[in-house]
């Protein structure tokens, strides 16, 4: 009887990422093509969808992106792995790890994005609609979640502001909600905690209008992974991690600040505004510093910065505003 | 019990209780502790103090119940001592590399947050158990004294605890399962004491 471990795969065998993934696009092409050909007589384009249902749209498929002036620089990428295996997407577990390893049953095609309220008529935006709406950029942002840790990110959108145009809101909306995709048989794990879904966050309409809120497609160049928030989510990096809502299935224009999720559940954690502010604690700890993640954990730590270090593009916002209250 | 076997499960005993200190080290060492390093060690030592320190409260009701087993006296002051141990490391983790040896930050911390109060007040109730629990000290302190002081093990799970649920979101239900085993140790004690008053008085 053989006993002892079997040997381990030779770092030589293993397929690189980008190879992997050609195979993958090439097999797709194909299948669909030959699909195409062959089956004109029986309504190809339904096999083709059968066989190959979210060609373009599967996590990890390229995107064109043009470059971005509103990018970050001078930052060490996080690692594609670390922003995916990282997660706060309490619908699919609250651990980091479990929304990568449970949300691929999100059905991120079809999906469409509903605007209702104070908006001229009502509209339902397609995915495919939104993802041509405007050229994709890249933008690498520093993300800060409340809970004292960042990353730094590279997303690809476009500005919210964009699409806000599209919705053609009335003159006296005044805030802006966001509504999570919702179904406690896909995201089961919901009911690990007590928060009351679907996930709803807001901004008001400035905030939402500035160039920096990014509508969000994907991250290093590729679609969104669903546990990011796939297929369109929103990143505003000035504020706190659970501003920036994912999977988002409706906006709503408004003439006063919505109900959003995390301060509904403790008001005195997690204000409305949660601009990232290192004078106002957290009241459970200091938000003076952070964690860096991927790291070695003796060099993990640094200061947090005001306004996450955007302070030159959305400080105005706040001229008249006492910080200490609205937190 | 035979000396040999005692040996044998002493050192079982040892290697389970170095166990996550093994990982977190193995871990840094192998640049293999996950995204948040330091979170991780956090976790693993907090979850390992209230972990040693809830098996050594269940060995008192568990010999009472099966006094066949009640040779496991032998082993609760060496998982009192482990549960010290990952505690003062949990300790030195916030110092070190949250507050980065800034006194001002802990102070602040320490005064101002109630999780990070809390969790102090368990280890200093911690201290002076792990510093009575040589043989001399026992002797010198007398049994009763002693086994008096001891019962402050009880209050530290219970400060450990209440400092877990403070530290974790509200609506996060992680810190369930401990808390309904401390919650069935803690019962314990006066349910058994009762049903012990009720065989004495009914066979006298």
């Amino acid at each position: 009887m053989l006993i002892g471990k079997p040997p381990g795969i030779p770092a030589s065998a293993i397929t690189p990422r980008e190879q992997y993934m050609n195979r993958r696009r090439f097999l797709r092409t194909a299948i669909s093509g030959a699909a195409a050909t062959g089956a004109v007589a029986f309504g190809a384009e339904r096999i083709a969808e059968v066989l190959s249902p979210s060609a373009g749209v599967l996590a990890g498929t390229k995107l064109q992106t043009v470059k971005s002036p509103l990018t970050t620089t001078g930052e060490q990428l996080t690692s594609y792995k670390d922003v995916t295996t990282y997660n706060n997407f309490y619908e699919f577990g609250v651990q980091k790890y479990q929304p990568a390893m449970n949300a691929g049953g999100l059905p991120t095609r079809p999906w469409t994005v509903r605007v209702e309220g104070l908006v001229k008529k009502p509209k339902t935006f397609d995915i495919d609609t939104l993802l041509k709406m405007h050229a994709l950029e890249d933008r690498v942002y520093r993300h800060r979640c409340v809970e004292a840790w960042s990353m730094v990110v590279p997303w690809v959108g476009y500005s919210l502001s964009e699409f806000i145009r599209q919705c053609e809101p009335l003159s006296n909306a005044r805030y802006v909600q966001f509504l999570s995709y919702y179904d406690k048989h896909v995201e089961k794990w919901s009911s690990e905690s007590t928060i009351f879904w679907p996930y709803s966050e807001g901004l008001r309409m400035d905030e939402a209008m500035n160039p920096l809120t990014l509508l969000t497609f994907g991250l290093y160049g590729e679609v969104l992974p669903n546990q990011n928030g796939a297929p369109v989510r929103i990143v505003v990096p000035w504020k706190y991690g659970f501003k920036s809502a994912k999977s988002i299935v409706a906006v709503r224009f408004l003439d006063k600040q919505p109900h959003t999720t995390w301060n509904d559940m403790a008001p005195n954690e997690y204000g409305f505004y949660s601009n990232v502010n290192p004078n106002v604690d957290h009241p459970r700890w200091s938000q003076k510093t952070e964690r860096r993640i991927g790291l070695p954990f003796y060099a993990q730590l640094r200061t947090t910065l005001m306004f996450n270090g955007y302070g030159d593009q959305v400080a105005s916002l706040y001229n008249s505003m006492d910080l200490k209250k609205y937190y | 019990m035979k000396r040999s076997t005692l040996v044998l499960l002493k050192t079982l005993v040892w290697l389970a209780c170095l166990w996550p200190l093994a990982r977190l080290v193995w871990g840094a060492a192998t640049n293999n502790l996950g995204p948040d390093p330091t979170a991780e060690i956090t976790f693993t030592t907090g979850l390992a103090t209230l972990r040693l320190l809830t098996i050594s409260l269940a060995i008192t009701p568990v010999r009472r119940l099966l006094p066949q087993l009640s040779w496991l006296i032998r082993f609760r002051r060496l998982l009192g001592l482990f549960a010290f141990f990952y505690a003062t490391l949990h300790l030195l983790t916030w110092i070190a590399l949250y507050t980065a040896f800034d006194i001002n930050a802990m102070t602040a911390d320490v005064v101002k947050r109630r999780f990070i109060t809390m969790g102090m007040v368990a280890w200093l109730l911690l201290l002076p158990l792990a510093a009575t629990s040589t043989n001399w000290a026992i002797r010198k302190l007398g049994g009763k004294r002693w086994n008096r002081l001891h019962k402050l093990a009880y209050l530290a799970a219970v400060c450990g605890v209440v400092h877990y649920w403070w530290q974790v979101k509200p609506g996060v239900l992680t810190p369930v399962t401990i808390t309904i085993v401390l919650a069935i140790l803690l019962l314990a004690r006066p349910v058994l004491a009762l049903a012990q008053r009720r065989k004495v008085t009914a066979a006298a």
